[in-house]
């Protein structure tokens, strides 16, 4: 064939491009790539002089700020209490979330009971509920919760119905003909199966659960960021609020880190086997 | 009637206005293998779903034995579960059941697969799962909805062989819905035809195992059975002939299928 019009020359090992074969340490480099340009931007500006300190501290002042909150423990108070707030309201609302989608998207009665009524509540925008919330449970930490867990609800909702109803029918019918209960289904086919969907879910309701703990917080907090933001605000201390917001911009990240590793350990099938 | 393991009388199904399946009538003894036969859309596995009690009927009467099983077209793994407990899915925890399942697993020849994600089997391994899945319930009834069909030529050879000494170890009753004839005369001790709704042939295959297509009675039974299925072969090659029908109109090695 294309060696009888070409002259037979040597011969290559085919070297398939495939994905995933990158080292893991050139692939952490280069995540962490992003941000430290960012940093790196926002350093030049405020050294050349851009970036005056009474628009936003530069970086050195915040290194600074960091270690006086650290050392007066105003930064790990606040940080344990935010932390405190936020992780109680996410895990009510991804409870309720979960518990909510499986039971719209695995029986047809319960889609008819609460679908609609969870679509409606949904397209509220929490920031609204604050002044009835405040009028409901006073100035109260069950307020703050309460705002976070009701703002996280509705992503972990709307991904664990997706989910669930994605479920392989053929599938389920299989098991049903084996024999196998309605309990054991939801635990051992459907909330597997919908992992995915429940992770991109609990990616959504972490994020949110960090701004309405913002929101929360802004509102007669006594303690946590949020708190510190806004004594910071009241001085006009920008170098307390750029800490701030790097400690909200690193909540983040860190969800998302937990998420990645939530997926490596939860879902060990996948990524196993050929595609097909 | 102790040895019927299956009786149906008058089944109907009907879907909208079309009677899938219009008065049939079906007797399965205890031990027995039968396979159905039957073109697209001919209601087979319509019955077969009936049987298992994954449809329900428009009429007529239907008794099963309590145990049955199915091995589905494809092979239905829980992707989340390992090859083990998706053989023993739905059956009690314990130490006897993973006894009894690894066994059902050595049966198949996947013994050592038992902890292997379903995603790294392949097409006829993940099949093999599934039969032992329905093997390791001991049913009285099995039903195999053309659990082939997906397989490739040489994969299906292999899981046809399985498949028949291992209803011939177990015994239990056995529907096989196929439209391979050469499937159907291989392993079945009757063959069924279905068209129209009932069944218009229902003959026993009076040849010993292990069955060679080149076989006279293999060869007549095979014509008999196409020409119920409306398929006429127009040239008949010399029957004992081992290298059968290579005849472009003819059907393949390995079976004649409708599709």
């Amino acid at each position: 064939m294309s060696t009888a019009t070409r002259p037979a020359g040597k011969l290559v090992t085919p070297l398939p491009d495939l994905p995933g074969d990158r080292p893991r340490a050139v692939s952490l480099t280069v995540r962490t790539l992003g941000p430290l340009l960012l940093i790196g931007a926002w350093w030049t500006a405020s050294a050349t002089g851009l970036l005056t300190p009474d628009i936003l501290a530069g970086p050195p002042d915040v290194v600074r700020a960091v270690g006086e909150l650290w050392g007066s423990g105003e930064l790990p108070d606040a940080l344990a209490a935010s932390l405190t707030r936020s992780g109680t309201g996410l895990l009510l609302g991804l409870v309720a979330g979960v518990v909510l989608g499986v039971v719209t998207g695995f029986s047809r009665s319960g889609d008819e009971l609460f679908d609609s009524s969870l679509q409606a509540m949904r397209t509220i925008p929490f920031l609204a509920l604050v002044p009835l919330f405040m009028v409901w449970f006073g100035i109260t930490e069950t307020a703050k919760i309460l705002l976070i867990a009701f703002a996280t609800t509705f992503p972990m909702y709307v991904s664990t119905a997706g989910g669930v109803r994605g479920t392989d029918r053929k599938l389920l019918e299989a098991m049903r003909s084996f024999g196998m209960g309605r309990l054991a289904l939801v635990r051992e086919v459907v909330l597997p199966g919908a992992l995915p969907s429940l992770l991109s879910g609990l990616r959504l309701s972490m994020t949110l659960s960090v701004i309405a703990l913002v929101a929360a917080e802004e509102i007669n907090a006594t303690a946590g960021i949020g708190y510190l933001m806004s004594q910071a605000q009241a001085y006009a201390r920008t170098d307390v609020l750029a800490v701030c917001i790097l400690v909200y911009a690193l909540l983040g990240l860190t969800a998302d880190g937990i998420v990645r590793l939530l997926e490596r350990f939860l879902m060990p099938w996948r990524g196993q086997g050929a595609l097909r | 009637m102790s040895d019927t393991a299956v009786q149906v009388r008058g089944l109907r199904r009907v879907f909208g206005e079309r009677a899938v399946l219009d008065g049939l009538d079906l007797t399965i003894a205890r031990g027995e293998f039968v396979a159905l036969l039957g073109a697209s859309g001919s209601g087979k596995t319509t019955l077969l779903r009936i049987l298992g009690a994954l449809d329900r009927s428009d009429g007529g009467e239907v008794l099963v034995p309590e145990v049955r099983t199915i091995v589905f077209q494809e092979p239905r793994l829980v992707p989340s579960k390992r090859v083990l407990a998706n053989t023993v899915v739905a059956m009690p925890r314990g130490a006897a059941t993973r006894e009894t399942g690894l066994r059902a697993l050595r049966e198949v020849g996947l013994g050592s697969h038992a902890d292997a994600w379903p995603g790294t089997l392949s097409g006829g391994e993940a099949q093999r799962v599934a039969l032992a899945r329905a093997l390791v319930r001991r049913p009285e009834l099995l039903l195999l909805d053309e659990p082939f069909a997906a397989l490739d030529a040489l994969t299906r050879l292999r899981m046809q062989d399985l498949v028949g000494e291992l209803c011939r170890r177990h015994r239990p009753a056995v529907l096989l819905v196929t439209h391979d004839v050469d499937e159907a005369v291989r392993l079945a001790d009757r063959v069924a035809v279905l068209r129209d709704g009932r069944l218009v042939t229902d003959a026993p295959v009076g040849i010993d195992h292990p069955r060679d297509p080149a076989h006279p009675a293999f060869a007549a039974l095979r014509r008999r059975l196409l020409g119920d299925l409306g398929v006429h072969q127009e040239i008949h090659r010399d029957p004992a002939s081992p290298a059968h029908e290579t005849h472009p109109s003819a059907p393949s090695p390995t079976g004649a299928t409708l599709s």
